[in-house]
C-alpha cells in the first residue's frame, strides 16, 4: 500500500502533465470501446437483417442451385420432398422458387431473378400479404434499391418476360404492389417477388422450389436418403460466412486505427516515465537509503505509469458512459450509399457494448500501459545508490 | 562495544585511464553510543566512507563490518534490510519525499517493515515528531516548512525506527547558525536518550565543536584524530 500511495501521489503531484496523459488515454479508451461497439452492432445488425429477411434459421438448397451462377438457375428447381413439405405445412419452413427473367422498365432491358413466395408466410420479414389483393395483373414486390435503379414505383406496371419449364418464352405485365424498404441486398438488388402459386403456374413447375428457408430458431439437420441428395442443408454458419468475413476484415481495419491511437497515448506515457526517472534520481537514491530495493523502485515507477491507465479508465467511465450510451441510442446514421454497397445495415448502426468489449479493452490498455511504463524503469536496475543520491544516473 | 570495524578499506574509482583512490587503506572502529565525525575538506573521502558504512557503496578492497555484517558480502536485499532496520540517514538537502506529508515522510521507513501494525507505527511516528518538536506540523507538506524544520523531519525519519546507527552527511550545510544549533541539540539529546551511535560527515565548525570524537580525513586517508 505505501508503494501504491507513493505512486499515486507522485502521479497526481505531476499535475497537468499527468492529467494530459490521463485525458489522452481516456479518449483512447472511449474511442476504442466506441468503435468496437460500432463494429459489434454493425455485425449483429447485418446478421439479424439477413436472418430475418432471407436466411431464416438456415436453408435447404436444391442441389443445382448456385447463387453466384445465374445461368444455372433455371435448372435449379425440384419437387419439395415430403419431410420438408411437412415443415412447410406446419409453418416451420418456406419454399422459394427462383427463375431467371427479364424486365422492361422504361423501354430498357433488365435481367432479374424472379422469386416465388407464399403469401401467408411468416418465416421471413417480407410483407407478402401486400401481394394478396392485386388480381388484375401479376402482383410484385421489389426493394427500394431495385425501385431506384429501375425508376419503378408502387402502382406502376412493367412487362416481365420469362421462360417456362418447357423452354417457351412468355411475357405479361406485372403490377408493383409495394416497394420494400429493406437493407438486405439478397432480396432487393435485381430481385422481383411474386406469389409462389402464380409463378409455379407461369413456369409450369407445380410444387417446385429452388430453396427452402427454415424458420428462425429452427435447428435444421441434413436430410437423409434421396431427399438428402437433392436438397443440401446450408446452415447459418455457411450463409453468414461472407458477412462474418467482411466483419473480420473491418475489425482488422479498426485495429490499425486503435494502434495509431494507442501508439500516441503510449508515447506520452513512455516520455513521462523517462522524464520522471531522470528528474527523480535523487528521490530514488533516498528511497534506496531508506531501505527500498531496486526491484521495489522498478515496481513503484511501473505502477506510477500504469496508474495513468487506471485513472484514464475511471475518467473514461465518467464521461464515456453517457456519451457511448447516447451514441448507442441515436446510432451512427448512414448515407444511402451503404444500402447500394450491399451492407444489410439499415439507416443507422446502433453500437453494442458488451462486457467483453469493455473489460477486454480495459485490461488490454492497462496491460499495455504497464509494459510501456516498465520499459524505461529497467534503467533503475543499473542505478548506483551513491550516484542516485547525487542526482546522477548512468 | 564495537559496532563498526573498518580494516584496510580502499575505494577506488576509474577516471578514464587514471585510478582515483577516494579511500586509501582506512582502518577505524566505532563503538556504540559514539557521537563522532569524519571531518575534512571536500574530496577527502568523508561521504564515501559514510556511504560504505551505510551499505550504499562497496569497498574496492579491505573490509567494513557494520553491526556484525560484512558490507562487502551483503546481497542488495540484505543491504536494503540493514539500512531499513538498523541505519538512519540524514542528508544535507533533507531529501524528503515532496508528495508526502511530514507524518507520511516519517512513517515511510516503518511501512517497509512489514511486521509493524498501524497502531505501533502511529505511536512511533508520534514519538519521533515529539522528539523533534514538530507534532503540530504532521499534516504539512515539506514545501510548507523552513529548511531547519525540514532537517528536523529528516532527523525524525532517521530515528523513528530507533536504529542503532545514524549517518549524517553534512546535516547543517544548508542551515543558518540558529537552526544548526537546534539540530545538533536534538541529535545530542537523542544520542544520550536512545544511545544511538551518530557518525557525521562534515567540515562545518558548528557541528565539529559538538563532536566527542573527530576523525580527520585528507585525500582518502585518516590523518588525525582518533583512529585505531
Amino acid at each position: 500500500m505505501p508503494v501504491l500511495k507513493l505512486a499515486l501521489r507522485n502521479l497526481l503531484g505531476a499535475g497537468l502533465r499527468s492529467w494530459l496523459n490521463i485525458f489522452i488515454l481516456s479518449v483512447s479508451f472511449v474511442i476504442i470501446i466506441g468503435c468496437q461497439g460500432l463494429y459489434k452492432g454493425m455485425g449483429q445488425q447485418m446478421e439479424r437483417h439477413s436472418i430475418d429477411s432471407y436466411f431464416g434459421g438456415g436453408q435447404y438448397w436444391q442441389v443445382n442451385y448456385d447463387p453466384f451462377d445465374v445461368l444455372t438457375l433455371d435448372d435449379a428447381q425440384g419437387r419439395v420432398p415430403p419431410v420438408l413439405q411437412k415443415m412447410i405445412d406446419e409453418g416451420k419452413a418456406l419454399p422459394l422458387l427462383k427463375r431467371q427473367a427479364t424486365l422492361y422498365p422504361r423501354n430498357r432491358v433488365l435481367n432479374i431473378t424472379l422469386n416465388g413466395i407464399q403469401l401467408d408466410q411468416t418465416v421471413l420479414d417480407i410483407p407478402t400479404a401486400l401481394l394478396r389483393d392485386a388480381d388484375a395483373a401479376i402482383p410484385a414486390l421489389i426493394g427500394d434499391a431495385m425501385a431506384k435503379s429501375t425508376g419503378l414505383r408502387q402502382g406502376d406496371t412493367v412487362v416481365l418476360r420469362w421462360r417456362d419449364a418447357h423452354g417457351t418464352y412468355d411475357a405479361e405485365e406485372i403490377y408493383i404492389a409495394a416497394v420494400l424498404n429493406t437493407p438486405v441486398g439478397e432480396i432487393d438488388g435485381g430481385q422481383v417477388w411474386i406469389p409462389l402459386d402464380r409463378m409455379q403456374k407461369m413456369t409450369g413447375l407445380p410444387g417446385a422450389a429452388t430453396l427452402i428457408v427454415v424458420a428462425r430458431g429452427g435447428n435444421p439437420q441434413p436430410l437423409g436418403g434421396e431427399a438428402g441428395q437433392d436438397w443440401v442443408l446450408k446452415d447459418l454458419a455457411f450463409l453468414l460466412a461472407d458477412t462474418r468475413g467482411m466483419m473480420a476484415s473491418q475489425y482488422v481495419e479498426g485495429g490499425v486505427m486503435y494502434a495509431v491511437f494507442l501508439f500516441l497515448a503510449m508515447l506520452g506515457i513512455f516520455d513521462t516515465q523517462i522524464l520522471a526517472i531522470y528528474r527523480r534520481v535523487k528521490e530514488m537514491g533516498t528511497l534506496l537509503a531508506l531501505g527500498t530495493t531496486k526491484s521495489d523502485l522498478v515496481w513503484i515507477f511501473t505502477l506510477e505509469g500504469t496508474l495513468h491507465s487506471v485513472l484514464a479508465a475511471a475518467l473514461a467511465f465518467v464521461y464515456g458512459t453517457p456519451l457511448l450510451l447516447w451514441f448507442a441510442r441515436v446510432g451512427f446514421v448512414l448515407g444511402d450509399s451503404y444500402d447500394q454497397l450491399g451492407f444489410a445495415l439499415g439507416k443507422a448502426i446502433y453500437p453494442i457494448y458488451t462486457p467483453g468489449i469493455v473489460a477486454g479493452t480495459t485490461v488490454f490498455i492497462i496491460a499495455l500501459t504497464a509494459l510501456v511504463s516498465y520499459l524505461p524503469c529497467r534503467r533503475i536496475a543499473k542505478l548506483t545508490p551513491t550516484e542516485a543520491l547525487r542526482g546522477k544516473i548512468t | 562495544m564495537t559496532i563498526i570495524r573498518i580494516e584496510n578499506l580502499t575505494r577506488s574509482y576509474q577516471m578514464g585511464s587514471t585510478t582515483l583512490n577516494a579511500l586509501d587503506n582506512v582502518s577505524l572502529t566505532f563503538a556504540t553510543g559514539e557521537f563522532s565525525g569524519l571531518i575534512g575538506p571536500s574530496g577527502s573521502g568523508k561521504t564515501t566512507l559514510l556511504n560504505i558504512i551505510g551499505s550504499l557503496d562497496l569497498p574496492t578492497s579491505g573490509s567494513a563490518e557494520v553491526l556484525g555484517k560484512k558490507i562487502e558480502t551483503l546481497t542488495p536485499r540484505q543491504a536494503a534490510a540493514l539500512r531499513n532496520y538498523e541505519i538512519g540517514f540524514i542528508f544535507q538537502t533533507f531529501n524528503l519525499l515532496p508528495v508526502y506529508t511530514i507524518y507520511e515522510n516519517i512513517e515511510f521507513p516503518l511501512l517497509l517493515q512489514k511486521q509493524l501494525k498501524p497502531p505501533q507505527r502511529r505511536a512511533m511516528v508520534k514519538q519521533a515528531l515529539e522528539w523533534v518538536g514538530l507534532a503540530d506540523r504532521a499534516a504539512s507538506l515539506p514545501k510548507q516548512l523552513s529548511g531547519g524544520q525540514c532537517q528536523r523531519v529528516a532527523i525524525a525519519r532517521a530515528i523513528v525506527k530507533k536504529p542503532r546507527l545514524v549517518l549524517a552527511d553534512e546535516p547543517t550545510a544548508n542551515l543558518d547558525a540558529q537552526n544548526s544549533a537546534n539540530i545538533m541539540e536534538i541529535m545530542l539529546r537523542l544520542n544520550q536518550e536512545l544511545n544511538t551511535t551518530f557518525i557525521f560527515s562534515t567540515h562545518d565548525e558548528k557541528v565539529i565543536r559538538h563532536l566527542r570524537r573527530k576523525i580527520k580525513l585528507a585525500d582518502g586517508r585518516v590523518v588525525g584524530g582518533e583512529s585505531i
